[in-house]
């Protein structure tokens, strides 16, 4: 890095490594709801990327209202609206859960194509009311642009943002899943369900709030990112790959795989990002990842998952 | 583009059509009645007083987004001809077919349209890929194509009319004013990875370093889709380029616009010159992400020319208020008047008779939107650059305009 300056340098350095915990937030938000229902319910949910897009369609809507019917409320709807998204990605989950999933768990390999379906038909849904162009929020002034912490380094807002949502959102399902009496029901369900029927737990009640929890958190994260991107209604499939990418490399059933593998994979990216093109980048790290799972088929924690 | 000159255009040059042949026919058609001259048709639908053309766009997937406004322009420009009496007394009736943004599909729904409905001529197609997956149907059935998108050119085939501009007509002259209204020196240059953008900066790059004696001091392509530009962005910002030249498309280039503004790279900061965005993108963008930026395109919604005027208006009475129209939206509605001119001067529908009609170089509308274009025999149009600069509410101010450009798909030292 001849002709720069050791400030210039050190500046990039640092905005470097918000870039890279910046997709690290990103990476984690997306798959913390997949992480849920594939590694608690063993159910590969191809529909994950169409819930999140339904949180970021709850976010236009509630945005579009808001500028019309109270503009004065502007600033602070997104903050609401994050919890909207939540709740009706969350509702969508649960009916889905009582119309589709709950028929195929022992088929796990129709649940994949059940839930194929269900995106497809999600899709269309988005086409037809929401129109196939993209859209997006008119997002509050205070979530846009840059805080210049010194004259070269500039760290964006709605990065920060995201930051601060993924804290929560995991503080929050660790807390939900290791400390709360309802995350005792859902680890005992996972670990055996037929013990953990017969001392009195409901598990069918415990798989539908399950699957309920994973798609609302789905839901959040779209909300979340209409702040990097916009939302169409193919929007979803964009996310997918990079999601299951994330908790398969995790390993299915670890929550603090899903964590260390958000991480791993957006330093990587992010960090070769810089020194070769994008494209390349991408192949160098799933070529990584490739040899890593042929070494480590679980993922890199490893734990037991429902059979 | 008004309904009554449109009127006088058509109906003065069937005159001249049919007083070739048999003049008192002139008289009668110039007198408005509903009658028809029989037309060489070698098996395409054509009845007496119909004839049924095709649109072929992607209505579902990822690029539905985009071909939604070319296949509207389309309709109304079938609209317009069939309310002013049709093309050589006939209406216009469309079969419509969904590309469905998946290639094969492309070519099976061509081949639908041109062997089993026998349509004389078919708008559509949208990305290089799915013109590229069509175009053998086409030159096989002997069928024809109005293809609307601005496009990486090397490419000239007897069965396709390029309403859009060729990467000379757009790239060369953007560059050209960028160098000398910016005084811009070295040029950072980024773009989605495929067929479009990489040829478009490999034409780029060449008359940068050749012509403006320029340098390029980064090129970059990412994945379709992706939505992560934070390194891109810090490897921009230690490069310090005098002008960022970007070709990012899709998904990709919302999410582009949004971090690079709340990277602090705005306007105020950089110049930044795009060929891909148009007032589609900028609806999904935003126009307070895009404040300042320049696109380089042939046309832009805000235009003040009264042919320009007529077509919004008319647009968006049929397509509704909040519509917006971009490039490629004015490229396809010309292509139903194009055809309407070459059919009319052909005094047939018969796929070779208009093509020839075509190559010689005189079909021009002054009515376009855009102003004036010309085809060229090369298949493509004359048509001027024109850079515009984004506002806030997500229209453009143009901010200059070239002289008309001679398309050149082959161009000489940029291959």
């Amino acid at each position: 890095m001849g002709g720069y300056s050791y400030d210039e340098l050190g500046a990039i350095f640092a905005m470097q490594g918000f870039a890279g915990i910046s997709l690290f937030s990103v990476l984690l938000l997306m798959a913390l709801g997949l992480a849920i229902i594939f590694g608690q319910m063993g159910v590969i949910n191809m529909a994950h990327g169409e819930f999140m897009a339904a949180g970021a369609y709850t976010t236009y809507l509630i945005s579009s209202l808001t500028e019309t019917y109270i503009p004065a409320f502007m600033p602070y709807y997104f903050v609401f609206s994050i919890v909207a998204a939540f709740l009706v990605a969350g509702i969508l989950g649960y009916l889905a859960e009582f119309v589709l999933i709950r028929h195929l768990y022992k088929r796990p390999l129709d649940t994949l194509l059940a839930t194929w379906g269900l995106s497809l038909i999600m899709q269309q849904s988005y086409r037809s009311i929401f129109g196939a162009r993209e859209v997006s929020p008119t997002l509050p002034d205070w979530l846009m642009g840059a805080y210049p912490a010194t004259d070269m380094i500039d760290i964006p807002i709605n990065g920060m943002f995201v930051l601060g949502l993924t804290i929560f959102t995991t503080l929050a399902v660790f807390y939900l899943m290791f400390k709360s009496s309802w995350g005792l029901r859902v680890r005992a369900t996972t670990q055996n369900r037929l013990m953990a029927g017969a001392v009195g737990i409901n598990t069918k009640k415990v798989d539908r709030y399950t699957f309920a929890l994973g798609c609302g958190i789905a839901g959040m994260a779209g909300a979340a990112f209409t702040t990097i991107a916009s939302t169409g209604p193919t929007t979803g499939t964009l996310y997918i790959v990079d999601t299951f990418m994330v908790v398969v490399f995790g390993g299915a059933a670890s929550l603090f795989g899903t964590i260390a593998s958000a991480f791993s994979i957006a330093q990587a990216q992010s960090i070769l990002e810089f020194f070769i093109s994008g494209s390349m980048a991408k192949v160098f790290t799933l070529l990584t990842l490739v040899i890593i799972l042929m070494f480590k088929p679980e993922g890199l924690f490893a734990s037991k998952v429902r059979r | 583009m008004s309904d009554k000159s449109d009127n006088q255009r058509s109906w003065g040059r069937r005159k001249v059509v049919r007083a070739l042949g048999a003049l008192p026919l002139g008289i009668i058609l110039a007198s408005q009645l509903s009658w028809a001259a029989p037309a060489t048709t070698t098996g395409q639908a054509v009845t007496d007083d119909t004839v049924t053309v095709g649109i072929l766009h992607s209505l579902t997937g990822t690029m539905a987004i985009s071909e939604t406004g070319a296949q509207e322009a389309e309709k109304l420009a079938i609209k317009q001809i069939n309310e002013s009496g049709g093309i050589l007394g006939r209406q216009i009736k469309i079969i419509q077919e969904d590309g469905a943004s998946d290639w094969p599909t492309f070519a099976e729904k061509s081949r639908k349209l041109l062997v089993n409905d026998k349509v004389a001529a078919v708008f559509g197609c949208w990305t290089s890929a799915s013109r590229k997956a069509a175009l053998p149907v086409f030159e096989k059935e002997n069928g024809l194509l109005y293809y609307p998108t601005f496009y990486e050119g090397l490419e000239q085939s007897k069965n396709v009319i390029y309403t859009g501009q060729e990467a000379t007509q757009q790239i060369l002259d953007g560059l050209n004013w960028v160098a000398k209204e910016k005084g811009a020196k070295t040029f950072y240059l980024i773009g989605s990875d495929y067929i479009w953008p990489r040829t478009s900066m490999k034409i780029a790059r060449k008359h940068i370093e050749n012509v403006l004696g320029g340098k390029v001091v980064g090129e970059e392509y990412k994945p379709l889709g992706d939505t992560q530009f934070g390194s891109v962005i810090n490897k921009i910002r230690l490069k310090k380029p005098d002008v960022i030249y970007a070709a990012v498309v899709g998904g990709s280039n919302v999410a582009w616009f949004k971090q690079l503004k709340a990277a602090g790279i705005t306007s105020k900061k950089q110049t930044l010159l795009t060929i891909s965005v148009t007032e589609d993108e900028v609806l999904g963008i935003g126009g307070e992400n895009l404040e300042g930026f320049y696109s380089i395109m042939k046309y832009f919604q805000s235009q003040d020319n009264p042919n320009n005027v007529a077509f919004v208006k008319a647009f968006k009475e049929m397509w509704g208020e909040d519509s917006v129209i971009g490039d490629v939206t004015q490229a396809a509605y010309l292509g139903p008047w194009l055809w309407k001119a070459a059919v009319e001067k052909a005094g047939t529908f018969d796929v070779d008779a208009v093509v020839k009609a075509s190559e010689e170089g005189d079909i021009e509308l002054t009515t376009a939107p855009e102003g004036y274009v010309k085809l060229h025999p090369n298949h493509h149009l004359w048509s001027k650059a024109r850079v515009g600069m984004w506002k806030k509410d997500g229209q453009a101010e143009v901010v200059y305009t070239s002289e008309l450009i001679e398309p050149d798909p082959f161009p000489e030292g940029y291959q």
